[in-house]
């Protein structure tokens, strides 16, 4: 990537951020954040969990509450309007001008900012040429597939150098293979630009491979900030763990350095006295029945290539999700054990 | 082998004849109109020969209502787009109780007869200075009539695209709110902006409720002056007056037609 693309890298920080829409519940919860310069943060969660809000405070298309003040580096931006605090947005519907070109809508905000004609043809092809897109120049939007105009409202929002990039669910609208492939483009291109970038989504796959920290959100309230693997195998509550992946919860107790799972005991650090036990598919092993710990009927086993997917019934509690071999050829009504390894067991008191 | 398409069964046929029929049902007595206002001796028939004397006669002692009738039209259209266009992007803009009620009311001067308008025009404003012998007083009248449908027009369109988010896409590349009118709003509503002009100019010209009314000897639009032919003078010479009314009308409407269908403006 060219060295003029690159851009600040300006932190962003959140003091005290809370929406209350008139006449309805309060949307976002007081909230405080900084995302650091360069840094690409993701804001997970289902619908009305307030993401899309938060994203919409930094964006200053919403101002937040009083008392809630928004940071760009050292400046305050809470009084600016979006117009003036050059930020680039990609909205979920593109918000492409229809009755533009495509040069034409990249074109625009250097308008806006008074590029002299030869300057702004030159960013524009450079930009165009950047999203695989100088051959549609000319073209009208109506006549660009989804994901050519998803490449458009990028091209748009990054040719005016913003401080900030921000991308309310930009995938959502596509089919999951140009989801896919557009992801890693747009990962490549923010490693590439050194952008701080704010991204909201309700799909936690997107969320895993693009942020190098993931806010979860519920209810208005963030549940969880960490990095992928934080949020993934150190979830801070059973929403997190239940919003990501896929999660077992059985009950144990644990008493002076033993854990009893079922007839099982294991040795354990964790904490005592009753326990609910959070332990992913992956995280469950098969075993034979002298090294077992839980025993258990198969009830479903959903062949997915790369594995098996087992869904286990223990002669009490709840059942539980195995992530078996591809090769296996377990089946229904088959008898298995489990070994669970206490190391990589979750307890919630 | 019979293709579907090539073998026209009883219903083809039937469903053209009847179209034909009531195309001929409307045009017919457009034509025998025009034709009267062209021929010599309505009485005598087509045998009496054609001739332009009526409509030379028309053009003589109305042209000065053809050019009234114009002027209100375009005066009229020019007042529907400042207040009507602004009044039509509020109400997108606001969803709500309150603009729900306020577009309903825009739609009451199209249901209460004109002459109950115009009535209630002259009681209130007939006394203020020299408006009753204006043609401003009619101009009044026809903004009246004519701007619920130029709001119609553009809200229609405007619900039609997502005018809110696009707005947000070019504030957030910096766009004032004018230039943001400008160069987003206003060009992506041009459909509506023009359907309604085209209603705008064409109820305008052809107001006639309202307008008898509201008018004095001196500003007499060309409906007003129609009826008086009619009234009062030979059948050929209302006819003929018919004739203009059509040539006025017509390639106006063909050329807002053409502006619509034309593509996109040059930003």
């Amino acid at each position: 990537m060219p060295d003029s693309f690159h851009l600040d890298a300006v932190p962003i920080r959140l003091e005290r951020c809370g929406k209350t829409f008139a006449g309805s519940a309060r949307a976002l919860e007081p909230l405080d954040l900084t995302i650091r310069g360069g840094e690409t943060i993701v804001f997970l969660g289902p619908s009305g969990c307030g993401k899309t809000t938060t994203l919409r405070i930094i964006a200053g298309l919403e101002s937040p509450d009083p008392g809630g003040r928004v940071l760009f580096g050292e400046e305050d931006v809470t009084a600016l309007p979006i117009e003036r605090r050059n930020v680039g947005m990609v909205f979920q519907s593109y918000a492409l001008f229809p009755n533009m070109t495509v040069a034409e809508n990249v074109a625009y905000g250097l308008k806006v900012r008074k590029l002299p004609r030869p300057e702004r043809t030159r960013r524009v092809e450079e930009m165009l040429d950047l999203m695989h897109l100088g051959e549609f120049a000319g073209r009208r939007i109506d006549q660009l597939s989804g994901g050519q105009r998803q490449r458009v409202a990028l091209a748009r929002a990054l040719v005016v150098k913003p401080r900030v990039l921000l991308l309310d669910e930009p995938l959502t609208a596509l089919d999951a293979k140009l989801r896919d492939s557009l992801r890693l483009e747009i990962d490549r291109l923010l490693r590439g630009l050194g952008i701080t970038a704010v991204y909201v989504t309700h799909d936690q796959g997107e969320a895993m491979a693009l942020g190098d920290r993931i806010v979860v959100m519920a209810k208005g309230r963030v549940a969880q900030v960490g990095t992928p693997r934080e949020i993934y195998y150190q979830p801070a509550d059973g929403f997190v763990a239940d919003f990501i992946g896929t999660m077992n919860r059985l009950g144990g107790s644990a008493r002076g350095g033993t854990l009893s799972i079922g007839t099982a005991s294991l040795p354990w650090s964790g904490p005592e006295g009753a326990v609910e036990l959070l332990i992913r598919p992956e995280d469950l092993a098969l075993a034979g029945e002298a090294d077992g710990h839980l025993g258990g009927t198969v009830a479903a086993a959903v062949f997915l290539g790369d594995r098996t997917r087992l869904v286990v019934e223990p002669a009490d509690g709840p059942a539980l999700t195995v992530d078996a071999a591809g090769r296996s050829e377990l089946g229904r009504g088959d008898r298995v054990w489990l070994r669970v390894d206490p190391a990589r067991v979750l307890a919630v008191p | 082998m019979h293709s579907l398409s090539n073998r026209r069964g009883l219903g083809f046929w039937l469903q053209l004849g009847f179209t034909l029929l009531v195309c001929a049902l409307l045009t017919v007595p457009m034509v025998m109109s025009m034709l009267a206002g062209l021929t010599a001796n309505y009485f005598v028939g087509l045998k009496s020969g054609l001739t332009l004397r009526w409509v030379d006669e028309v053009l003589r002692v109305y042209s000065g209502t053809i050019l009234l009738s114009l002027q209100i039209a375009f005066a009229c259209l020019a007042c529907t787009l400042v207040l009507g266009v602004p009044a039509a992007y509020a109400l997108a803009r606001r969803p709500g109780r309150f603009a729900r009620l306020v577009e309903e009311m825009l739609m009451m001067p199209v249901a209460i007869p004109g002459l109950a308008t115009a009535l209630a025009l002259i009681v209130t404003y007939g006394g203020v200075g020299d408006l009753r012998s204006s043609w401003l007083f009619i101009l009044i009248g026809h903004v009246l009539f004519t701007l619920p449908f130029m709001v119609r027009a553009v809200l229609a369109v405007m619900g039609a695209i997502d005018l809110t988010t696009l707005e947000e896409g070019a504030a957030s590349l910096g766009a004032s709110f004018l230039r943001r009118f400008f160069t987003v709003v206003l060009p992506n509503c041009r459909s509506g902006i023009l359907a309604g002009s085209l209603m705008v100019l064409t109820l305008s010209v052809g107001e006639f409720n309202l307008t008898w009314l509201l008018h004095t000897p001196l500003t007499k639009t060309l409906p007003v002056g129609l009826a008086d032919s009619y009234a009062s003078l030979r059948i050929e010479i209302g006819s003929a007056y018919t004739l203009v009314f059509f040539l006025m009308i017509v390639p106006s409407l063909i050329l807002l037609q053409g502006l619509a269908k034309r593509g996109r403006p040059s930003v």
